[in-house]
């Protein structure tokens, strides 16, 4: 029986407590009366994973069975959730994989002979064919794969888009041509946290800028509260309204699947347990870890994490009409995630782990470290922000792994030339996100290289954009101080000084609160 | 009379080659090919000549570069040792010179021309362009392109010299000798401007940000109707100049590429094992600097069909991307009395930009003319835009 998440307050007992920090982690004692919110330990995993996704096929929700939606001369498009979910990467085989395996055999035993398979990778970048292969498996992928009917969404590919209209808040919804007009799409997610899936998949992974934009912006961004709970996020009101107009034109077959909080492999799964828990032998690799990342060099420490591949338990596939599926994702997330907070704090702290959505195989530039602790840890949060409004926020990331040229060209544009003007994500998006969108080197680099779209470090920085209105400071502890001060934000060496530091905010005896995550949580504040 | 003489000297010319590229500081020292010398004043002797005592006289990036052994043997042919170098500068007339009474302050259009010459004008004289003239070998001179290069004049860094009254523009009233002193650099970049070519909105990316990149950016944005006008800069007061005097972006050495890429949405290439370039990019960029990096930068980041102006003197460089991208390449020499640029120079050194420019003018007497250069090498670092001698000083 795995125990839930809670909240432990900090006394004298309380030893030092893991914070990530990047490619590292460090024990950071914690003022007393401290408040640190653990996740729940790993809830179970369904013991037989192909017979639970063929119930979901045969059963699914406010649908008929799958079979059943299946005929010969069909067009059947599958698209699937790219390499941004799960994080860390799945161990092989992928979740996505054995589904599609499962939806594959059912189509040819149906005649289907006209199947695509797309990966919903909207503005991100174009995965390489290795990672396409980790997601499908090597069979799928061999079958698939060289006759070109497995490939990434190309975004900017007009000759292969289709507008089908707008919302009656004149959104444009604007998605893959294949998936617009095929008979069938069959949508195959990984719900890693309660952002994803529900009509966000194909709403969003498949469509275009014209339709993104509608959304993914500083004022959405700004009232969506938080973006973790998609009844009050305004981004999730719009991908709503979206996914409603799709589904009038489109049959949409969702599945959607939810895994459990097996984040770290072994040796690293002393860093999912409650540190006063660890045995000997946890707190011999955890020295032995520590030790070793003291002394390695940057690209040692970043191969050693970046190829941590994770052994999640999936806890439910759901298959069906998208809504009634999300209904049942949310709940098996929200059972793996959810700690009840009461109440908010002054402080709130968070480290920022060594991978985020966007640079998995990459880098953790400062702007994705500013999205992942602003952006997502922040909008952790169900009711009301941990932290109180005009409170101070700190973070844990050197935030000096500089820029991948490969994957992250516009960013460096972006942190050198947007971010030197203003850092405030309503003023940038007004004067530059639209000459990044429209920029036809980054475009071309998004078509043919593996790059994220010109806007998307637009997009990164308008997630951080409801804790920037929230919080009247934020702090990053080991930070580099350029990179720091040219976020907008301050650095401080230690904890201490970034209380100290934040005194004139928040006083010298604030309430604290430290989001102990990874594994992922999600606080329910009462 | 005292002078600072540049003197043929093959050691010091050999050392200059092998080290003064990287290590130009370290020739102004004892390796330099320049003494302090009394000599005999500049002999008068014919019409239209005058001798005059120097007030100023900077030191421009072609005194360095010569001084250094970074400038081409090309020029060998066209200079006469022993020289006092020195061709920006402000003096008074020590005699009446034609319709200039002694004692009027002058500054010295340095180009020795046929009629400097006293021969019969070159088609280019006839035409007014005088800094093309193509006897600037002959007639009563030794060869010298300009003042400061020819053995029978003198030059600025001497207490006199002398020069023709076709070189003399009178200094306004009102006009201190800082000022004057950069009336030559800026008819220079006024015919840079000329040279650009600019049309109407065009983009325009000046590479450096010492005197000769200031004064461009300018004359650029003063007598054209250039649109963008991006600087590199590399020293913070630098950047704050370049804005000063009409740039609209500056942007550090290392990051030019990406920036013209960004605001031009060109294509960025990266061949192996050498520097990037864009397929796209400025339509003018001026090479205020002259080394084979600001050239490259300059060639690399101008679009096909654009106009790769040469202010500095240049050095080698690769020049694929001048064949394929069809680029035109341009030299700016001087300027021509044509066009009259020393008249726009002064209205432009009139501005109030200049104005607050020439009061950071930093002058040396003659017998510190080591600590001149170091300081002239070091200019940017330091904060300097022109470093000048004064050879009527003594401290």
């Amino acid at each position: 029986m795995s125990r839930p998440g809670f909240v432990l307050e900090v006394d004298d007992r309380t030893p030092p407590l893991v914070v990530h920090e990047g490619l590292g982690f460090r024990l950071e004692s914690f003022p007393l009366g401290t408040r640190v919110v653990y996740p729940p330990e790993s809830i179970p995993a369904v013991p037989d994973v192909d017979e639970a996704i063929r119930e979901a096929l045969l059963h699914p929700v406010d649908s008929d069975p799958l079979p059943t939606l299946l005929f010969p001369g069909m067009r059947l498009t599958i698209a699937f959730d790219d390499l941004s979910l799960p994080l860390p990467t799945m161990k092989a085989p992928d979740i996505r994989g054995r589904i599609i395996e499962h939806v594959l055999t059912m189509a040819a035993e149906a005649g289907v002979d006209d199947v695509k398979l797309i990966a919903a990778n909207a503005l991100h970048r174009r995965m390489t064919a290795a990672e396409l292969k980790h997601i499908v498996g090597e069979r799928v992928f061999r079958s698939f794969y060289p006759q070109g009917d497995l490939y990434n969404f190309d975004a900017e590919d007009r000759a292969n888009l289709t507008h089908l209209g707008t919302t009656d808040k004149g959104e444009d919804i604007e998605i893959s041509k294949r998936a617009a007009e095929s008979d069938l799409l069959v949508y195959v997610n990984v719900n890693l946290v309660a952002m994803d899936g529900g009509h966000k998949s194909v709403g969003i992974g498949l469509a275009s800028y014209k339709s993104l934009r509608h959304h993914h912006n500083a004022k959405t961004m700004v009232h969506s509260r938080s973006f973790m709970d998609h009844k009050h996020s305004a981004m999730h009101h719009s991908a709503w309204r979206m996914g409603r107009v799709i589904k009038d034109t489109v049959k949409v077959f969702q599945i959607e699947t939810t895994l459990n909080n097996n984040v770290f492999p072994k040796p690293f799964d002393f860093l999912q347990k409650r540190e006063w828990e660890w045995s000997v032998k946890d707190q011999a690799t955890m020295l032995g870890v520590r030790r070793g990342l003291a002394v390695a060099p940057q690209k040692m420490r970043h191969k050693m994490f970046h190829d941590m591949r994770s052994v999640y338990g999936l806890t439910g596939v759901n298959a069906g009409e998208v809504e009634a599926v999300h209904e049942r994702t949310l709940a098996k997330v929200h059972q793996q995630h959810l700690v009840e907070v009461q109440g908010q704090s002054d402080v709130l702290v968070m480290g920022v782990p060594y991978l985020g959505p966007y640079n998995v195989n990459s880098s953790m530039n400062p702007i994705l470290a500013t999205c992942m602790g602003l952006g997502y840890y922040f909008n952790s949060y169900r009711g009301q922000p941990v932290v109180r409004k005009g409170g101070a926020v700190i973070l844990y990331h050197p935030l000096n792994e500089g820029f991948n040229q490969l994957h992250h060209p516009s960013y460096v544009d972006f942190y050198e030339e947007v971010l030197a003007e203003s850092t405030d994500p309503a003023v940038v998006g007004e004067k530059y996100e639209q000459q990044f969108a429209q920029d036809p080197w980054y475009i071309h680099l998004y078509r043919t290289s593996h790059a994220y779209h010109g806007v998307h470090p637009f997009y990164m920085w308008y997630w951080a954009a409801h804790a920037m209105d929230h919080v009247d400071e934020v702090i990053w502890v080991g930070a580099d101080r350029r990179a720091a001060a040219r976020l907008g934000f301050r650095a401080a060496t230690t904890l201490q000084d970034a209380l100290e530091m934040a005194s004139g905010t928040v006083g010298s005896s604030p309430s604290i609160t430290y989001l102990h995550n990874p594994p992922h949580l999600l606080a329910d504040v009462r | 009379m005292l002078a600072l003489e540049m003197f043929r000297s093959l050691p010091r010319t050999v050392a200059g080659k092998a080290i003064g590229g990287r290590m130009p500081g370290i020739l102004s020292g004892y390796a330099a090919p320049l003494r302090l010398v009394t000599i005999q004043e500049p002999r008068v002797d014919r019409p239209g000549w005058a001798r005059l005592r120097t007030r100023l006289s900077g030191i421009c990036g072609s005194d360095l570069g010569a001084l250094s052994g970074r400038t081409s043997l090309y020029f060998s042919a066209v200079v006469s040792l022993p020289f006092v170098p020195g061709h920006e500068v402000v003096a008074e007339l020590l005699e009446d010179c034609e319709d200039l009474p002694k004692g009027t302050r002058v500054v010295v259009d340095p180009v020795l021309t046929c009629a400097a010459r006293g021969v019969e004008p070159c088609s280019a004289c006839a035409d007014g362009q005088t800094n093309r003239c193509e006897r600037i070998t002959v007639g009563h001179l030794s060869p010298g392109l300009q003042t400061g290069f020819c053995k029978d004049t003198g030059g600025g860094w001497g207490q006199q010299l002398a020069a023709h009254r076709s070189q003399l523009h009178p200094v306004p009233e009102g006009f201190s000798d800082e000022q004057a002193i950069l009336i030559e650099p800026v008819a220079c970049a006024v015919h840079t401007a000329r040279r650009a070519g600019v049309r109407s909105g065009d983009r325009v990316l000046v590479s450096g940000a010492g005197s000769v990149g200031l004064f461009a950016t300018l004359a650029l944005r003063e007598l054209t109707d250039a649109g963008e006008i991006i600087v590199v800069a590399k020293h913070a007061h630098q950047r704050e100049l370049a804005r000063e005097f009409g740039a609209t972006e500056v942007v550090a050495p290392g990051e030019v590429l990406r920036r013209v890429r960004r605001a031009t949405g060109a294509f960025q290439l990266e061949p192996e094992f050498s520097s990037p370039y864009l397929l796209g990019g400025v339509d003018v960029a001026v090479d205020a600097v002259g080394s084979k990096q600001s050239l490259e930068t300059a060639l690399q980041a101008t679009r096909a069909g654009g106009r790769v102006v040469l202010s500095g003197m240049p050095a080698a460089a690769d020049l694929s991307a001048a064949w394929f991208r069809e680029l035109e390449v341009v030299g700016t020499y001087a300027s021509a009395q044509g066009d009259a640029a020393f008249d726009q120079a002064v209205e432009l050194v009139a501005t109030d930009a200049v104005q607050q420019l020439a009061k950071s003018v930093a002058s040396y007497p003659l017998h510190r003319w080591r600590e001149a250069l170091d300081h002239a090498h070091a200019a940017g670092r330091l904060g300097t835009v022109k470093v000048a001698f004064d050879p009527r000083s003594s401290t």
